[in-house]
This record gives C-alpha cells, structure tokens and sequence, in this order.
C-alpha cells in the first residue's frame, strides 16, 4: 500500500523526519506512537502534501505510484485520506455541499460519472449513522461550532464518505470521552477491508483496547526506532517514553 | 510621478471637461421646475468632474471616465431579457423606456406625462450642490418614471426594472422615483446588464409612506468598460421597512450613493451589498444612515471579494441624531483580496448624537484561510475549486440576505458565468 523511504522532510530549515521508515501493507493496521513533537503530525503533514515542508531526501510510494510528486488533491483522488488532529472550521460552506463537491471530484479524476442527488443523500444518511453524528451536522457549516469530539467524528464521517484506501488518523482519540472513542473505533473498524489500510496516530493506548493493530511503532526524533506488536503499546503506556530518549536521544 | 503630481496634472487639463463630455447631450424639457434647473446649471458651469482630492471621491478616479466622448440614442436595438418569471417588467433600453406596463396596485408615470407639481418629488432629498453627477442626471435626463403602489396594495410578484445598454459609447441617464403608500409592499428588482463603454447614470428615489415596505434587489452586472454612478436615495416614514440588497458583478468603474433618511420612530432598514471583482475593476459603495427619530434598527453588511489588480472603496456613515435615542444600528464591511495586487479602502464611520443607543462598526480586510484551502484539498477538491468555495461561503451570508430564492439562484448562475465557478 505505502512505503516510506527513508523520508527527510524539514520546515523553515528546521529538519523534522530524520530518515523515516515504514511500510503499511493492505488490509493492516499500524499504529505511531510517540513523544510530543517527535514528528507524527509532520508525518502525516508530509504524506498529505502541506506544501510548507520540504522533502530532501527520500522517497514514498503509494500502490506504486511516486506520492511526493502529486498534489495534495490527487493524492486525496488516489485514496489518501488524512484525518488532521485539529480538524479546521469553514464558516459558510456546509458539510454536504463540500463532500459532494470532493465526492464528485474524485469521481471524475477516475472517470465516473458525477453522483446522483438521491444516492449521495442517502449515502450521507447511512455514513452519519455510522459514526453517530447528528444529520443535522452533517448540513451545517464544516465543524464550525461543533464540539472537540464532534469535530473528531465528523473526520470519520468524512473518511467514510470518501472509502479512501489509506486512511491516516492523526490523534483522532485525543480529548474524547470512552463513549465517543468507542463511537470512532467502531466507525473505523467498520470501514476496514482486506484492501484498506490505516495508521492510527495515538498517545493512548487505550484506543488500541478498540482498534487492533498489527504493528505498533515508536516515532521519536523524526524516526521509527522501535516496532512492535500491541504490547509495545502497553509498555509504552507503563513506563512512558524516557527510556526510549535515553536510548535514541542523539548525543548534542 | 506620484499622486499629487498627478492630480495636479488633472487639475490643469480639466479647465472644462464637463463642458466638452456634455457636448453631445440635449437638455431635457421635464416640468422638473426652474429652480432646480438653474440649479443644476451653476452646479455644472462651476464645477468639473471631482478629484481624488474630494474626500468622498479619494480612491475613486474619474480621469477615464471624463475623457470619454459619449452620445445619448433613441435606439431600441432588441428586445431585453428577463431574468425573472415575475411579469412586471418595466425595461429601458439605451436610456429610453420602452414600454410602460399595467401593474394591479401600481400607478406608473413617465415623467414626461408628469405636471409640475408631480416632479416636485424630483431631487426632493438629494443635495444637488456641488454635485455634478445630480446635475447631470437632472438636466439630460429623458425620461423617467414614477412608480406609486398603491395604498394598502401588496405586489407579489417582483417588479422587474431592467436596463440595458445595447450601444456603445453612450450616456444613459435616467431617473426612478418609487412611492410606497401607506401600509404598500412591494418588491423592487433592478437589473443593469450592457455592453460597451458607457456611463449609465441612474437616480432613484424611494418615499416610503408610513407603514410602508420595501425590497430592492440591485444586480449590476455591466462590462469590463462599463462605467456606472448609482444614486439611491431614501426617505422612510414610521413603521416602515426598506431593505436594499446591492450585488456588484461586473463593471470598470462602478460608484453606488446609497443614502438613507430614517425620518419616522419604528423604522427598520438594511444595507446589504457585495462585490466581486476582477482585474482592472473598481467598485465604490458610499452608503449613510441617518437616524433622524427614535426607535429604529439598522443592519448594513458588505462584503467584497477581490483579485487581480482591483479596487474596492467601502465608506459608509452612520448618523444618530440627537433626538434618535433608543437606536440600534449594526455596520459591517468585510473583504477578502485575492491577489496581491488588489487594494481595499474601507472607511466605517459614526456619528453619534444620542445617548441611549447600540451602535456597531467593524471592518475587516484579510487573505483567503490557506489553512482551509488546505483542508478542502486535502478531501480531493482542487485547488480552484475550494477558492470557489470559500469565496462563495465569505459572500454567502449577503446573498442569504436576499429573501427571493429566484433572485439568488440568479445570482449564482451569473457568478459562475462570470466569475468561471465550478460550484
Ligand atoms: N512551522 C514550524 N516551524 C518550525 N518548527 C515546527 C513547525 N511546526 C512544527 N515544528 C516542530 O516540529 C516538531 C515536530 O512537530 P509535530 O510533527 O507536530 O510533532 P508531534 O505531532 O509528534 O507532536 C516539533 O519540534 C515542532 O516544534
Ligand atoms: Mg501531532
């Protein structure tokens, strides 16, 4: 599905991956884990296309394709999906009208024929009801004056809506309750398939509890220094990150 | 060179631009009455074309327009096309009205047909000192109408008010002098659509009688070489309601004198404009509220969306008088300029006399959210699309202002034909 190559990537001059690497196979899912600032969101900042970071050395591939090289729309078209970790509210357009409009364009990067007014309203029916939002958010402005964990759900909605086929998950569990955790894993897990993907960016183990992954990575210092299975998360989550900067930390 | 130079330079070649623009202009015979007449006459022979130097015409340059050599016509080209189901239109032609329709409720006049003592409405709130564009307006002007809805009468159906220019090079003044009578409702929709060069210089004037109710849509959607200075003047008895939507599409110079008198308790107005602009275009709204009596609300929002190399002047006064007490008046100008090159002048201005009031300006003049462009992109829409979008989103909430649902379904087929949107 991806693989990442030994990825630098920096912003401002300022170097943040380091030389990352990873590979997601279909039908897994892997789950970064690691300290504030390591990079997880640079990671995701990097893959989606933010154009304020310079990639200088590496590459990333994506069902075969050269990702760096496309922009942030096509990647999105090609089946990219990034749920941000602090999802931004568009006063003035609606939720639908900017689905729709994304809907279509992606429809039309692969040749089909826009969708049709009935099966998209029913389509916002059914995926609403996945992640339990409220249709009336659906209608209303994209998260402006929805709560945290609204805005949260609405990034699931969001990626149930456009079926991507790597699914990147920045955080998405940071600020929410058990119930409504329970509410995006359930959302996630529902839309897994044996050719999707997903990486889940979390601090908590405790969303792992939900979502099983196959492979937990360490991300410290702009680089994936430990891979293991979900009990890395447990250790990770008893002992914390310091015995990972004392044997990564490099010297200066 | 810089700007006082310039304006030096345009104060030495402008000895007596009016006197040769109007060249080719026949003075009207309206009953309009002596007074005003010669009144116009000094305003024109002491006056030229205003400078950058006149405070309300800083941002506002009239060199191009005042070089221009323009004719008036009786031509009647073709037929004009309605944009609204509605059957009442009224439609002007190069200047000329072509035909006057029955309206149920409604008392048309041209103001050819008019006496005297009925054009003692013409310019009965306007200030024509020192103003060349009034003079102008009322000594070549036409035609004219008066367009009296009946008391107690409500007109459903929108009245469609549709100027075309189907020549170029060519001056059409004209003036609209609209009375709603006592506890009238009625629906006003303008629209100025043309090609070429020109100046389209119209005037209207609203009385509105106490009880009375009023809906203005105004669309000017010209051409890139259009130039266009709109007066709308305003008069409001008690109880009254007058809402004036004003949707600017296209046009080189486009300059709108909205003003306003709240002359009655119990009054609610709004001011609702917006405009988009492209290269090359300037668009001017100069608006003033002036709360003259007690109890009386006032909403104005505008907003601007500019790119490429364009000019956008926002200058609205609100007054509240000292007898104006228990007054709300709300004022709002935001703008987003989507070029570098694109400048916005925006001046909200109160003056208050009263002490019992709720008063609010603010003004905001601020980039696209790249942080949202980003986002929308990030979903699989293009980058000019989510531009689109945004931009549609920031002029949204004027357009919600406009309660005609066909109107606004107009405006946004016209956005996409003329601005190129893909929504
Ligand atoms: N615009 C920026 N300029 C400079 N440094 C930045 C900028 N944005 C983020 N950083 C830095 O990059 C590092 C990684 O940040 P981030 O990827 O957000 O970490 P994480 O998501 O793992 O908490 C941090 O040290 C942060 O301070
Ligand atoms: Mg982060």
């Amino acid at each position: 599905m991806i693989k990442i190559n030994n990825l630098h990537a920096s912003i401002d001059g300022k170097e943040i991956l380091k030389g990352l690497n990873l590979e997601v196979k279909a039908g897994e899912v892997h789950a970064i884990m690691g300290p504030n600032g390591a990079g997880k969101s640079t990671l995701s900042s990097v893959l989606a296309g933010r154009e304020e970071y310079e990639v200088t050395e590496g590459s990333v591939d994506f069902e075969g394709i050269d990702l760096l090289e496309l922009s942030t729309e096509d990647r999105a078209r090609e089946g990219l999906f990034l749920a941000f970790q602090y999802p931004i509210e568009i006063p003035g357009v609606s939720n639908v009208n900017f689905l729709r409009t994304a809907l279509n364009e992606i429809r039309e990067y692969k040749g089909l024929d826009p969708i049709s007014a009935k099966d998209f309203m029913a389509m916002v029916r059914e995926k609403s009801a996945l992640v339990e939002l409220d249709s009336k958010l659906a209608s209303r402005a994209v998260n402006e004056g929805f709560s945290g964990g609204e805005k949260k759900r609405n990034e699931i909605f969001q990626m149930a809506m456009l079926e991507p086929k790597l699914a990147i998950l920045d955080e998405t569990d940071s600020g929410l309750d058990i119930d409504a955790l329970r509410i995006v894993a359930n959302g996630v897990n529902q839309l897994k398939s044996p050719a999707n993907a997903t990486i889940i960016i979390t601090h908590y183990q405790r969303l792992l509890d939900y979502i099983i992954p196959d492979f937990v990575h360490v991300l410290f210092d702009g680089r994936i220094v430990k891979t293991g299975t979900k009990e890395l998360a447990l250790e990770l989550e008893e002992k914390g990150y310091d015995w990972i900067k004392d044997e990564f930390s490099t010297v200066g | 060179m810089n700007f006082q130079q310039l304006d030096e330079m345009e104060i030495a070649t402008n000895v007596s631009k009016i006197s040769q623009f109007v060249t080719n202009f026949r003075e009207n015979n309206l009953l309009i009455g002596d007074r005003l007449r010669d009144s116009s006459k000094l305003v024109l022979a002491q006056n030229d074309f205003p400078t950058t130097r006149h405070e309300s015409w800083k941002y506002t340059r009239l060199t191009k327009l005042s070089q221009l050599s323009l004719t008036t016509t009786e031509k009647i080209n073709s037929p004009v096309s309605v944009p609204l189901k509605s059957p009442h239109v009224i439609s002007i032609v190069n200047g000329n009205i072509v035909d006057v329709p029955s309206i149920p409720g409604v008392n048309v006049f041209r103001l050819s047909e008019c006496s005297e003592k009925q054009l003692e409405l013409v310019g009965k709130h306007i200030s024509i000192e020192n103003d060349v564009f009034q003079a102008l307006n009322t000594l070549y002007l036409k035609d004219g109408l008066i367009i009296e809805i009946q008391e107690n009468q409500q007109i459903n159906d929108a009245i469609q008010l549709i100027f075309e220019t189907q020549e170029s090079s060519i001056f059409c003044p004209i003036r609209i002098i609209i009375v709603g009578k006592k506890s009238s409702k009625a629906h006003f929709f303008q629209h100025f659509s043309g090609k070429g060069t020109g100046l389209t210089l119209p005037v209207f004037e609203y009385f509105l009688e106490q009880n009375a109710h009023l809906k203005v849509d105004k669309i000017q959607m010209e051409n890139d070489e259009s130039f266009h200075i709109a007066t709308d003047q305003v008069h409001q008895e008690r109880d009254s309601y007058f809402k004036i939507n004003t949707i600017t599409l296209s046009g080189k110079l486009v300059r709108n004198n909205l003003n306003i008198l709240v002359d009655g308790e119990n009054c609610e107005t709004n001011l609702n404009g917006s405009f988009l602009l492209h290269d090359g275009q300037l668009v001017d709204n100069h608006t003033i509220v002036d709360h003259l009596k007690p109890n009386c609300n006032s909403n104005e929002l505008y907003k601007g969306v500019l790119n490429g190399k364009s000019i956008g002047v926002f200058n609205g006064k609100v007054f509240v008088r000292p007898d104006a007490q228990k007054i709300n008046a709300f004022q709002s100008n935001a703008n987003v300029l989507l070029s570098e090159d694109a400048s916005m002048n925006s001046k909200p201005e109160l003056e208050i006399y009263a002490d019992d009031v709720k008063c609010s300006h603010g003004s905001t003049t601020g980039q696209m959210d790249e942080e949202a462009i980003f986002y929308l992109r990030t979903r699989g829409i293009s980058d000019k699309s989510a531009r689109a979008l945004m931009t549609q989103a920031f002029i949204g909430d004027v357009l919600n202002q406009i309660d005609s649902e066909e109107v606004r379904s107009y405006i946004e087929s016209k956005l996409i034909e003329i601005h190129g949107w893909t929504i």
